[in-house]
């Protein structure tokens, strides 16, 4: 299971041609505390870099962008009903969506969690 | 570092919001805390259970003397000044020639003087126009020496109490010149949460001992601008540049309650026509609270249309309402569509949201009425 990072601060990790998509604990924390997610539906072709979901903190509403193109194939209902849980475990149970690949080269171009550590504290 | 973020102002509490931890951001010229480690939801929640310390220091104090001061003022705005009895308070607002509103201010009878908050972005302007419209009638000073935070919260009163005993029997809307721990402070039994709660005014030098110690009681946590922010929009409260400008009258802000009888029969304050004109024949528009459906909140400058589509307005103030559990937003709609009750249409994110005319304010005001 490899796990990947976008300069958007999504991560996805995969599971043969099946990608678990959400936003990194860095992302949570810069967003504060999370009041509403808006996931997309199963069966919604996604495109790498594309708008795939909105996150609204108190504060602010932010996108989400696909990591990697795809189908939907779930989304995390869990996460619908609590968004709290994108700050208690982003990289965890909270969790935003599932995506059958399309094309996994796409994965070559992200960050690995090093890289994406050294990016982070680089630019913030 | 850039050359916008250096020139940033400081309050006299800055380096103990970074002790604490905040999140600084610029806000009005100010380098500002928007939120603690404890973060905005649970500064929200803390502060509408228990109490919360909040830096408004950013915030203009001016001090307006002269033969009749109240006189002068009711110039400039069309609030009851002369009426305010010593040591009492009220809300008001400045006013262009058209009734649009050039700030809110709180204006205080001290006795020998009046006192005034303004708005932080606005005060440079507050006090030119001042001194401009009053000139040879009052003197205006801006008080640069003097720091500014307020308590707010259930547990406000008593906690002020064990430093100021007489706070606890302050009036809503009341000024008391005391003592806390020995340095000279004027409190306000005023507020901008909707809860019960004091505005501190004190020298710049005592600001920070003042925080450390109302910290210090359990009951205290320090708030940032975020919950500040979701607090008073909750209580269905203006925030000057968004809720209210100089495009809205006080007849549009929905603010009548700010034109006593004797001002609306005499007049004598900038733009008395137009305003005379709205209370008689009513306004085009109105600002509503504004409940959407659903879990997703909708922010400032978010469409407003009819039930058939057609764009009768925009939001003004929107996002979460931690005590309420729920978006709350409000904003300026035509006034055939500002009914409690009526539905609405927000387009947010291209998406249209379902959500209704809602009375403000969407959590029970909790002033102390004594």
């Amino acid at each position: 299971m490899t796990k990947k990072f976008t300069k958007d601060h999504e991560w996805v990790q995969v599971d043969g041609d099946v990608a678990t998509v959400g936003v990194t604990d860095f992302a949570q924390s810069q967003l504060g505390d999370v009041v509403f997610v808006e996931l997309p539906e199963a069966g919604r072709v996604l495109e790498q870099g594309k708008e795939a979901a909105v996150v609204e903190s108190v504060k602010a509403a932010s996108d989400v962008y696909a990591p990697v193109s795809g189908t939907v194939v779930e989304a995390n209902q869990a996460l619908v009903d609590d968004p709290s849980m994108v700050n208690s475990a982003a990289e965890g149970e909270g969790w935003f969506f599932k995506i059958q690949l399309k094309d996994a080269a796409e994965l070559d171009g992200l960050m690995d969690e090093s890289a994406y550590k050294a990016f982070v504290e680089e630019s913030h | 570092m850039t050359e916008a973020a250096t020139a940033l102002k400081t309050t006299p509490l800055h380096a103990l919001h970074v002790e604490l931890g905040a999140r600084m951001v610029p806000f009005a010229g100010y380098d500002m805390p928007v939120q603690y480690p404890l973060g905005i939801l649970k500064e929200h929640q803390h502060t509408r259970e228990k109490a919360g310390l909040f830096d408004v220091s950013h915030m203009g104090q001016v001090r307006l003397t002269g033969a009749d001061p109240a006189a002068a003022l009711e110039t400039l705005v069309p609030g009851d000044i002369k009426g305010l009895a010593q040591g009492r308070m009220r809300y008001t607002l400045f006013l262009n020639e058209q009734g649009g509103i050039l700030d809110d201010l709180m204006v205080t009878n001290a006795g020998d003087h009046l006192f005034l908050v303004v708005n932080a972005a606005c005060k440079e302007q507050d006090v030119a126009h001042l001194r401009e419209k009053l000139a040879g009638k009052a003197e205006v000073e801006l008080l640069d020496d003097l720091a500014l935070m307020a308590l707010q919260g259930p547990m406000a009163a008593e906690v002020m109490a064990r430093f100021v005993p007489e706070a606890a029997t302050m009036k809503f809307m009341s000024y008391l010149s005391a003592t806390f721990k020995g340095v000279p402070v004027i409190l306000t039994r005023s507020g901008y949460t909707g809860e019960d709660g004091y505005e501190i005014s004190c020298d710049k030098a005592d600001a920070e001992m003042i925080a450390r110690a109302l910290l210090a009681e359990s009951e205290v946590e320090a708030i940032g601008l975020g919950a500040r922010d979701s607090l008073r929009l909750e209580a269905g409260l203006c925030l000057y540049g968004h809720d209210i400008d100089t495009t809205t009258t006080p007849v549009d802000g929905a603010l009548e309650w700010t034109l006593p009888k004797r001002r609306r029969a005499e007049g004598g304050f900038p733009g008395y026509d137009i305003i005379h004109r709205q209370l008689t024949e009513g306004a085009a528009r109105r600002r509503v609270g504004i409940q959407p459906e659903g879990r997703q909140p909708a922010r400032e400058h978010t469409e407003i249309q009819d039930a058939n589509g057609n764009r009768i307005g925009e939001i003004t103030s929107g996002g979460f309402g931690p005590t309420a559990g729920a978006p709350v937003a409000m904003g300026y709609v035509d006034i055939a569509n500002s009914a409690v009750g009526t539905p609405l249409t927000l387009v947010v994110r291209g998406k249209p949201l379902p959500a209704r005319v809602a009375a403000t304010p969407f959590v029970p005001q909790r002033y102390y009425r004594g």
